[in-house]
C-alpha cells in the first residue's frame, strides 16, 4: 500500500533520503523510526533539555520541535555522523576519556551542541562552553566532566580537575 | 497526551505571496508556524487547537535585516540567532541584541523568530520590552496591502493582537535615534538559559545635565501583555534624577503594574523586583558613561 503522505527529501549525514511521513511528524521521530538512526534521543520533547539536538544546515536545532516538512531539502547531521570511517572524533574520545558520558541520554545532544560551538569558535573559553551547552541538561555528571571533555578536545594538554575548578 | 501528527494538515508554500493567498482564501482557517518553538510544544502536549498549519520557515522574503543610517528593518522570519549576529543591532539597539542572546538556548535561537515571539504574544516575551523602548513599528501584510502601526498598539489583551485573520506580520521597523540615550534591560528568571521571565524591564533615557529629557520604560510579565509604563514615565519626565524622583517613580510603577500570581512567581514579588529594576536603571543614569 502506498503512503498517503508526500515525499520529503532530506540529507542525513551525507546520505539523501526520501521519506514519506505526515508533514508535522517530528524530525526526531523520522530519524529514529523511519531512518533507524536511534543515536538521537528524546528527553523532554518540548525543547527544554537539548537531548534531541541535531545540526541542520550548520545550525543547532532541537529535532523534537521540527516538523519534518520544514527540513525539506536540508542537510542534517546527527551524532551518527560525527565519527569518520569508524574513528571517533577527538571530541567523542574526550568524552570517553574524561567521563563526560554516564547514562548517555544527554550525550548525543551534548556532542552536537559542542560540535556546533567548536565549528564557529574552535577555541572557546569556559564561559563560552557553558553558554554553548546551556540548552543541554545532564542529570548524571553535574556538567563539570562535560565541560572538561570539551576543553580536553580543544587543547592537547591533559585534562585535570583544576582546569575547570580553577575558575 | 501527545498530539497526533496524522490529524494535522501542514503546507509549506515557497513564496510570501502564496502564503498570503492561502490566508485570504480561507480567513481564520490556517495558522502560521515559523520556527515551531511555541506551536510544536503545544502540539507535543496535545494542546494545539489549530488543525491546519502553513509554514513560514525558509521564505526568503520574511528573513532579512536591512539597515540604513536612519532605521533598521527586521523581517518577521528573522531568527534570534540572526539578530544576535548583526553588528548594527548590537551597536545601535543593544538591548534588542541582549534580549536575543538570552532567549531559550542556542538551539531555540536557531529556530525562534522575532515575528513568532510577537504574534505568540506571551506577557513574558523576551524581545518585547526592548522593542517597546526603541519605538518599534509593526508592518502587517495581506493580499489587501500593507499597513504600519506602532508596536504599542499591536497587543490587544492576553495573547490577543490586532491582526486580521488574513494578515501576517511582515516586518519590524526601528528608528535609529538612540545613540545618545542610556539603554537598560534586565530579566529576572530562575537561570540564564531557558528560563521564562518572572519579570523584565527595559528602559531608554536621554539625560542632559542630570535632567531626564526623554524616558521610555517597558516591562514583561507586569500585565496581560508586554507594555510601556506610561504613568511611571510621566512621573520622571523633566525631573532631575535624585532620591525624591526615584521614590515617586517607584510609587508610580507599583500603582501601574498589574502582575499576577502564576507558576513562575507571585504578583508581589514581580512588583517589588520591577521597582528595584527601575531604581537600578535610574541610579545608573546618575553616573557618567553608558548604562548597558
Amino acid at each position: 500500500m502506498s503512503s498517503p503522505w508526500p515525499e520529503i527529501n532530506i540529507t542525513v549525514n551525507g546520505e539523501s533520503h526520501a521519506v514519506q511521513a505526515p508533514p508535522i511528524k517530528r524530525l526526531l521521530d523520522v530519524l529514529r523510526e523511519d531512518l533507524h538512526l536511534t543515536g538521537t534521543k528524546e528527553g523532554c520533547g518540548e525543547g527544554e533539555c537539548g537531548s534531541c539536538s541535531v545540526r541542520m544546515n550548520g545550525e543547532l536545532v532541537n529535532s523534537c520541535l521540527l516538523p519534518v516538512l520544514q527540513a525539506e531539502g536540508a542537510c542534517i547531521q546527527t551524532v551518527e555522523g560525527l565519527a569518520f570511517n569508524g574513528e571517533l572524533r577527538p571530541l567523542q574520545q574526550a568524552f570517553l576519556a574524561c567521563g563526560g558520558a554516564q547514562c548517555g541520554i544527554c550525550t548525543p545532544g551534548m556532542l552536537m551542541a559542542a560540535t556546533q560551538l567548536l565549528t564557529i569558535n574552535p577555541h572557546p573559553s569556559l564561559s563560552e562552553i557553558r553558554e554553548g551547552l546551556a540548552g543541554n541538561l545532564c542529570r548524571c555528571t553535574g556538567f563539570i566532566r562535560i565541560f572538561e571533555s570539551v576543553i580536553a578536545a580543544v587543547t592537547s594538554a591533559p585534562t585535570t580537575e583544576t582546569t575547570v575548578h580553577a575558575r | 497526551m501527545r498530539g497526533n501528527p496524522e490529524a494535522l494538515a501542514m503546507v509549506a508554500p515557497r513564496s510570501l505571496s502564496a502564503v498570503l493567498e492561502l490566508l485570504a482564501s480561507a480567513p481564520g482557517e490556517w495558522t502560521s508556524i515559523a520556527g515551531g518553538t511555541e506551536l510544536m510544544v503545544a502540539h507535543a502536549a496535545g494542546k494545539l487547537t489549530a488543525t491546519k498549519l502553513v509554514s513560514l520557515w525558509g521564505i526568503p522574503d520574511l528573513r532579512f535585516i536591512e539597515a540604513t543610517t536612519a532605521h533598521i528593518s527586521i523581517g518577521a522570519g528573522t531568527t534570534f540567532r540572526d539578530l544576535r549576529a548583526h553588528t548594527g543591532i548590537a551597536a545601535e539597539l543593544p538591548s534588542l541584541a541582549k534580549a536575543a542572546s538570552w532567549i531559550g538556548s542556542i538551539a531555540n535561537q536557531s529556530r525562534a523568530t522575532i515575528g513568532g515571539n510577537l504574534v505568540n504574544g506571551s506577557p513574558a516575551a523576551d524581545s518585547s520590552p526592548a522593542l517597546l523602548v526603541y519605538d518599534a513599528e509593526i508592518e502587517l501584510i495581506s493580499v489587501r496591502g500593507r499597513r504600519r502601526i506602532p508596536y504599542t498598539d499591536f497587543h490587544a489583551g492576553y495573547k490577543k493582537n490586532v491582526m486580521a485573520a488574513d494578515e501576517l506580520l511582515f516586518a519590524i521597523h526601528l528608528p535609529l535615534r538612540f545613540a545618545l540615550h542610556r539603554h537598560y534591560l534586565r530579566k529576572v528568571g530562575t537561570r540564564r538559559a531557558m528560563a521564562i521571565s518572572k519579570v523584565a524591564l527595559a528602559g531608554t533615557a536621554l539625560v542632559e545635565d542630570g535632567r531626564i529629557n526623554e524616558i521610555r520604560l517597558a516591562a514583561a510579565s507586569l500585565a496581560a501583555f508586554p507594555k510601556r509604563l506610561a504613568q511611571t514615565e510621566s512621573t520622571l519626565l523633566g525631573k532631575m534624577v535624585n532620591d525624591e524622583s526615584i521614590q515617586s517613580a517607584r510609587v508610580a510603577l507599583l500603582a501601574e503594574a498589574q502582575p499576577i500570581d502564576d507558576i513562575r512567581s507571585t504578583a508581589e514579588y514581580r512588583r517589588r523586583v520591577a521597582a528595584n529594576l527601575l531604581e537600578e536603571f535610574l541610579l545608573g543614569l546618575c553616573s557618567e558613561g553608558s548604562s548597558k
